[in-house]
């Protein structure tokens, strides 16, 4: 039970080992704030259409199950954009397009596939919330050294003295690639050994 | 002839300056999943061009003439992921019956395209910029040109690196992310274009 729950969390990141979601991990790494943000509502989008898939999933004909599955992930979606937009609207205004493009994240259509699909609900819900959990873990961590090399800053607080001139290069687009590239070698490396 | 001025304008943005790719994060997992062999990256551009013209047409005609005249705007989500799977299970159908060795060559990136975020964000962009039809339908055009011309740039980099000497741990995903990098770098010099 809880190796279902901790495998997200490195031995199957799903961002630096199996490459899922990289669109978000990168567009919204430029900031901490953003990433957990953005790791928080996939975590709950992932947690519920977990539980809801693997509770529909002996109704579904075999043949419209990824119509079914996607419909479902995008009715949660759309729950944490309105919740999102009333509560915290600085948040979500600068996740922008990318709050309702949880939809088409890989990590959540690929867990309900590989795994809601074929399990029971708890050992689903453990699943997903391991997983959305690794993929905040993952954001956060990129978002830490961008945010620390491009703005010397941690969670908009000053960390590193301000004579410090900031690469800006690294919350820019060429920043995230680069950063990604250099993590998931160095998680090879460690794999390797 | 302001009107050319305008495409062309719209052309050189999408392509270059905001592309959908590099610049805005979109469809990130076909870039680096299918620029292994050049032949699948021109052929899922091609079908990529094509489903998101479509799809940015399709979900204009539904947002302006279904969900805000019904006040159903908080279904955009829903209905548009919907379009967006059946031209996605129509265009394979097609090219399934008309080019049976492109088929097998996309293999399991062609019903991916449903999930490739840059088909679902161009249409909820179209909206969010408050585009004209035509715009619209341009938009999701050059869009899919952009997302192609790096694709097959890509893959014709990942050609050649296959027989480079690389340290063991940096090989396929992590190398292909930094040259994604370098070519971001390079796109980024468009942006002082001014439009």
């Amino acid at each position: 039970m809880i190796k279902e729950f901790t495998k997200g969390f490195i031995k199957e990141n799903p961002v630096f080992v199996m490459a899922l979601g990289l669109c978000p991990t990168l567009a919204v790494s430029s900031s901490v704030m953003n990433a957990i943000g953005m790791g928080l509502a996939a975590t709950f989008v992932l947690v519920c259409s977990n539980i809801m898939i693997s509770l529909i999933k002996n109704f579904v004909p075999n043949k419209i199950h990824i119509p079914a599955y996607i419909v479902v992930i995008a009715s949660f979606v759309t729950i944490v954009d309105m919740v999102m937009e009333a509560y915290v609207p600085a948040l979500h205004k600068s996740l922008g397009l990318f709050i309702p493009l949880i939809v088409v994240n890989c990590i959540i259509l690929g867990r309900a596939e590989a795994f809601a699909g074929k399990n029971n609900v708890f050992k689903s819900m453990l699943d997903g919330l391991g997983m959305g959990l690794g993929f905040t873990l993952a954001l956060s961590v990129i978002a830490t050294i961008r945010e620390i090399l491009g703005a010397g800053q941690f969670l908009g607080m000053q960390v590193l003295p301000t004579s410090y001139k900031p690469m800006l290069v690294a919350i820019l687009a060429p920043g995230a690639f680069i950063v990604m590239g250099l993590l998931m070698g160095a998680m090879k490396l460690k794999k390797k050994k | 002839m302001e009107f050319i001025g305008k495409i062309f304008v719209m052309a050189i943005a999408a392509i270059f300056v905001q592309n959908f790719v590099l610049m805005r994060f979109l469809g990130l997992c076909p870039y680096i999943g299918v620029s292994k062999k050049l032949d699948s990256a021109i052929g899922m551009g091609m079908a990529v061009i094509f489903v998101m013209t479509m799809a940015s047409t399709f979900t204009w005609l539904i947002q302006s003439y279904l969900l805000i005249p019904l006040k159903l705007e908080f279904l955009q989500t829903i209905a548009f992921i919907l379009t967006i799977a059946s031209l996605v299970q129509l265009v394979e159908m097609i090219i399934q019956k008309l080019a049976p060795a492109l088929y097998k060559a996309l293999g399991v990136y062609l019903p991916l395209i449903t999930t490739n975020c840059a088909v679902l964000g161009v249409a909820i962009l179209n909206i969010n910029e408050n585009y004209s039809f035509i715009e619209a339908i341009l938009n999701g055009l050059f869009g899919g040109v952009g997302f192609t011309l790096v694709l097959i740039l890509m893959a014709g980099i990942r050609e050649k690196l296959e027989k480079a000497e690389l340290p063991r741990a940096m090989k396929g995903m992590p190398i292909a992310m930094i040259v994604a990098g370098s070519m971001a770098l390079a796109f980024l010099g468009f942006s002082g274009l001014k439009l």
